[in-house]
């Protein structure tokens, strides 16, 4: 990931220069967050951000997108590829695909490890545990592919929406926001979707052509930025991996 | 059952309804945990009847160590209900914290409560109570409220366990640090005193609680942002 994204680094540079036009530094998430604000029209909303690589749940106060919870291991879609792996469930279109159609014959449910601290989660025992039995279970019959599965998928997503729901209770907030690449799981979506009718808050999801990262998304949170004033020094237009959701000042939105 | 039927709903929380009622003529709190629909039922009776038990448990335990908490009256693990004692005048540390907010002062104003937080929770931790929800909603403050007299409250995602819980309890006081920067910004200094007042009451067990507890913390800080 950090070749191709160092490589666009420098195209957009060149292109700054050539053009002299002023260039903007974009958090990845916040690019996730403003484009599920465009497209689904949602305010303040308590985000769910969810990808192969990061599980956060954000809520916007003074200033900051601040995270009030996430994973303190691995993200939850690299939790469910890794068991797609297991499964040796084809990449293509994408592992967590075939695990949401797989999951949609499973009947018998298995009670998995179910970790919530706080409003954080941690899917590293969960995964340990079904990796570690996955296979005897398959071989002696007792559970199916597709019900490990759809055991699966009930007991990570019952995880998130719990903490969403937290964050909101504790936000006071009506609206909620699926983004990231997990976002575009219908299951994920219809379990949010039941909370938020539960507790009189609109929930607001967008399709797989917003959900997946986008070229897009990383120009809207620019065009933001922009607009209410902000542009990058020329030294700070590098690539990090070890830039915070909560570090980015939000000076377009009060 | 042990109450009328003058349920008073007092509060909905993201699982559990506040009711105020009374108990054989005592007036008291009740909190139910509700059904959750959008999760499986196999996995919701067993979360319901897991978070009732071990919240009920740990209050006790608490007591016992002088940790003060609602006295439970009675639990009624068919309708999922705690009965408990109603502090009616109790403030949380949220709303309390929210008074001195913004004031120049405010962190000179907050240590002893902050120093009170961690001596509460270096005992609780010393005596194998995990808490695993520590928020500053979580914590009461009682009448006079300049005597900084702590209750815990909301256990059901505690757990007691004698074994091997460093990590269990440096996560808790990472729970701890992330929603009190997330609800108090600029409180980086009060969590210190936390820490401070942590190591007073666990002074056998503070050294690789705080080892995990960073740890943990370089997890998250850690968190790449690509995907």
């Amino acid at each position: 990931m950090g070749a191709p994204l160092v490589s666009v680094a420098i195209v957009a540079r060149t292109v700054a220069q050539i053009w002299k036009k002023p260039i903007i530094g974009v958090n990845h998430c916040i690019g996730h967050i403003e484009m599920g604000r465009l497209i689904t029209g949602a305010d303040n909303p308590t985000v769910l951000y969810v990808s192969g690589g990061n599980t956060q749940v954000i809520s916007f106060a003074e200033k900051k997108y601040r995270i009030f919870g996430e994973t303190i291991d691995i993200a939850v879609g690299n939790c469910l590829d890794r068991f797609a792996r297991v499964l040796k469930l084809s990449n293509d279109p994408s592992p967590g695909f075939n695990i949401e159609q797989l999951a949609k014959e499973g009947e018998k449910y298995l009670e998995l490890p179910y970790v919530v601290k706080g409003m954080d989660v941690s899917f590293s025992g969960l995964l340990s545990f079904i990796e570690e039995r996955a296979d005897g279970l398959i071989s002696s019959g007792e559970y199916t592919p597709a019900d490990l599965c759809y055991s699966l998928q009930e007991t990570v997503y019952a995880m998130l929406i719990e903490i969403t729901e937290r964050a909101m209770a504790h936000c006071g907030s009506e609206e909620v926001l699926l983004v990231g690449g997990v976002g575009c799981n219908k299951r994920l979506q219809e379990m949010m979707g039941t909370m938020a009718k539960e507790r009189n808050a609109t929930l607001h999801a967008t399709d797989m052509r917003f959900c997946i990262d986008n070229g897009a998304m990383i120009a809207q949170a620019g065009w933001e930025m922009f607009k209410s004033g902000q542009t990058t020094k020329w030294e700070d237009t590098f690539c990090t991996q070890r830039f915070r959701t909560d570090e980015v000042e939000v000076t377009w939105r009060s | 059952m042990a109450t009328s039927d003058n349920l008073k709903l007092l509060k909905q929380g993201a699982e559990a309804k506040l009711f105020t009622g009374d108990y054989f003529g005592r007036p008291c709190l009740i909190k139910e945990r509700f059904k959750k629909t959008y999760r499986h039922p196999i996995l919701d009776k067993s979360l319901t009847s897991q978070r009732t038990k071990n919240e009920v448990r740990s209050m006790v335990k608490c007591r016992m160590l002088g940790i003060e908490t609602p006295t439970v009256l009675f639990v009624d693990l068919e309708q999922s209900r705690i009965y408990m004692d109603y502090l009616a005048e109790a403030i949380t540390v949220r709303d309390y914290i929210y008074k001195v907010q913004g004031d120049k002062d405010m962190i000179v104003k907050l240590s002893p409560l902050a120093k009170s937080i961690g001596n509460t929770l270096g005992k609780m931790h010393l005596n194998n109570i995990i808490h695993g929800d520590l928020t500053t909603s979580n914590m009461l403050l009682k009448k006079p409220f300049e005597d900084l007299k702590l209750v815990m409250i909301d256990f059901g995602l505690s757990f007691i366990d004698n074994s091997q819980t460093e990590e269990d309890k440096g996560v808790d006081l990472y729970v701890l640090e992330r929603a009190l920067l997330s609800t108090h910004p600029n409180t980086e200094a009060l969590f210190d005193v936390i820490i401070q007042g942590y190591k007073e009451e666990n002074q056998q067990g503070a050294a690789e609680v705080i080892k995990k507890y960073e740890e943990v913390r370089m997890r998250g800080r850690k968190r790449t942002m690509v995907g």
